[in-house]
């Protein structure tokens, strides 16, 4: 994984409250055994109409949602089901990072592991967000800060170890590997 | 004396291979790892491009089940498998567990079926063991007092790879049942109770323990009803404390320790219940005489009144306004009533022998009523057989609904079985998503007792009417 430190991108808006991963990826696109291409697939069922063809009025077919790294969503977002599609198909659109004032934990989990910032902040600067989309704001890793012109930078919570392994570009399974001799231990004592 | 404990502490406690410190989560050691065909193959892939082994094939399982077809023809019969991509999905799980030691039950084989359904079935699941798929509803096996929570394909990788996985401790729950409950109020209609109370994000961060009067009372084939749907409210697992009704299941299953180990278990087992005085870090109270049969009317499983009662007015709230859009029906509304086209009994929350008991019992003599479709879907090949020898089959049957071989099905229509675009399902899964059985599906979620006297009446109905005194 590529380290990162900070990601700067104006906003796209979604502010529905329990955006679900059946949602993020409908289960007939989970037929695949790859990770790339995800990113058709993403929000289809709002996004393309009946024919295929994409809905005007969504917001990520239009043109200002171009090149915009950032999803800030209503609370709750990622809840449901553990498929990793969903932040598979996130990134593989283009989005870095996901912001809103709860994001589920399996989801938050697996966006963690594929480079996809999960950040919660509190009300009052979500309520901000959501009615300035486009907003050309910053997530800021080193300082687990969002920061957006003019309003002071918001603090947001972040596992020191899932940061220290997004911003040194390690992966977890490493990690894991390295500690196999207290693993053969631990399967030894429990005579496993 | 040592501090009194939860379960969950417990069971944690156990499996800590390093602890978690300020700078790392703990490494938790993994029990059993169950796994299927939709989540699993990119890890596979991560594994072979890292040049890594399967760690503990002795301790990995495989199966078929969420692209998987329900067509006895496309299981049995030769017929191909109608949809390409399941197709491939399913055949390139054979190659994975062929290439890397994983024991699979392979498509025809008897010990198929839902991942959650055959763990307990074949006696793998067991109390104060770690369990983990690739998959939400892992939750499931916590009925056993088993620590089972879901994760997504990189830790499945992990865990393929390490048989560890890396784990911030959760907070506990405790949820206080009092109660009995009534009479053709089941175990779905609480755990929809009590995600109505929770809310659908109200159980973030937390491993739910159940306790109480009513949940002793209970079978395990309800416990893991209950136990299934802790993710709905947000939950990172749900737990039950082992009891005699645990053992008295577990014994003599396939993979359940024979003898001597038998009795080492069962001593062990003991000592696993919350202490007395342990504290939680958050309690839920409900009282389950009050409850009644519960339906969802919107788009997610905490959106659910009484069978007897009304829509609520939330008008002007964007999450009520946007499932009533999409669910095409009124605030103020009675739920009882409302159409149907077609009904789902089955999926691993409902999928199993009492389910189908249950929902026989309201069918037996009783057709469904002209222009619903019903299918049922048992949640294993072995609930299939036992539901077949006791005669369950021929009473859906001649009620007019139809019988498949067991899998995910229209839970979340993967395979082909989906509901139509506008037509209202009364399911007995636990998603009530938009779009969640198919395109624009209309998800209303019950117990198979609601499900099955929906489906003689043609609208949402009230079981209790059918239920001999
Ligand atoms: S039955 Fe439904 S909820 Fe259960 S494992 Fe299958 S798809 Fe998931």
């Amino acid at each position: 994984m590529k380290p990162i430190n900070n990601i700067r991108s104006r906003t796209v808006v979604m502010p529905s409250t329990n955006i679900d991963t059946d949602q993020i990826v409908p289960a007939r696109f989970l037929t695949t055994t790859s990770k790339l291409g995800l990113g058709k697939a993403l929000f289809a069922d709002w996004r393309y109409d009946a024919d295929g063809k994409p809905r005007p009025d969504f917001i990520l077919n239009k043109s200002e949602a171009d090149g915009c790294r950032i999803l800030v969503a209503g609370r709750n977002v990622g809840c449901g089901s553990s498929r990793e599609h969903a932040p598979w198909a996130l990134v593989d659109y283009g989005f870095q990072a996901v912001v809103s004032t709860e994001i589920a934990d399996i989801f938050k989990n697996n966006s963690l592991k594929n480079g996809l910032l999960p950040v919660v902040i509190d009300e009052a600067t979500h309520a901000w967000l959501i009615a300035h989309p486009g907003a050309e704001i910053e997530v800021d890793l080193a300082s687990s800060s969002l920061k957006i012109a003019d309003r002071p930078p918001v603090a947001f919570p972040i596992d020191a170890f899932a940061r220290y392994c997004l911003m040194s570009g390690v992966d977890e399974l490493g990690f894991l590997l390295s500690k196999d001799s207290e693993i053969r231990a631990y399967e030894s004592r429990d005579g496993l | 004396m040592s501090v009194p404990k939860t379960m969950f502490e417990k069971v944690w406690a156990a499996h800590e291979v390093t602890p978690q410190t300020k700078d790392t989560p703990a490494v938790i050691f993994i029990d059993l790892h169950l796994t299927h065909e939709v989540t699993s193959p990119q890890a596979f892939t991560l594994l072979r491009e890292r040049g890594l082994k399967l760690r503990r094939p002795d301790l990995t399982l495989a199966t078929m089940d969420h692209s998987t077809p329900t067509r006895t023809e496309q299981v049995f019969g030769g017929a191909p498998i109608s949809i390409e991509s399941a197709a491939k999905q399913i055949r390139q799980l054979e190659k994975n567990c062929l290439e890397f030691g994983v024991e699979l039950l392979g498509l025809q084989d008897a010990r198929r079926g839902i991942v959650h359904i055959i763990g307990p079935e074949l006696g793998l699941t067991q109390p104060g063991k770690t369990i983990v798929c690739g998959d939400s509803h892992t939750s499931t096996h916590g009925a056993f007092g088993a620590l089972a929570f879901g994760i997504g394909t990189t830790e499945v990788g992990h865990v393929l790879a390490t048989q560890c996985l890396l784990q911030k401790k959760p907070k506990t729950c405790a949820i206080e049942v009092r109660g009995k409950l009534s009479p053709g109020v089941t175990p779905k209609d609480l755990i929809l109770a009590i995600i109505g109370k929770v809310g659908v994000s109200g159980g973030m961060g937390y491993v739910f323990e159940y306790r109480g009067e009513a949940i002793r009372a209970m079978s395990m084939d309800q416990r893991m009803t209950v136990c299934n749907m802790s993710i709905e409210a947000g939950a990172r697992a749900g737990m039950i404390a082992p009891d005699e009704t645990t053992c008295a299941y577990l014994k003599d299953t396939p993979r359940a320790p024979k003898g001597k180990d038998w009795d080492a278990m069962v001593a062990y087992w003991k000592t696993l219940p919350s202490d007395k005085s342990a504290s939680f870090d958050k309690l839920v109270e409900i009282d389950a005489s009050s409850l009644e049969p519960m339906v969802t009317y919107g788009t997610n499983p905490g959106m659910v009144v009484p069978v007897t009662g009304r829509i609520p007015d939330r008008r002007g709230d964007a999450v009520f306004d946007a499932a009533m859009a999409y669910m095409g029906l009124t605030a103020g509304q009675a739920i009882g009533g409302a159409p149907v086209n077609v009904v789902f009994v089955g999926s691993c929350t409902n999928g199993r022998l009492v389910d189908l008991r249950a929902a026989a019992n309201v069918l037996r003599g009783r057709k469904i009523a002209k222009g619903v479709q019903m299918l049922v879907v048992p949640g294993s090949q072995e609930v299939k057989r036992r539901a077949e020898a006791e005669g369950l089959a021929e009473v859906f049957k001649a009620a007019g609904a139809e019988w498949r071989e067991s899998g995910c099905s229209m839970c979340l229509g993967m395979n082909g079985d989906t509901v139509s675009k506008g037509k209202y399902s009364v399911s007995t899964s636990n998603r009530n998503f938009e779009g969640r059985q198919g395109v624009g599906a209309r998800t209303l979620l019950a117990s198979p007792e609601t499900a099955a006297a929906s489906a003689v009446l043609g609208r949402v109905a009230d079981p209790r009417q059918f239920l001999d005194a």
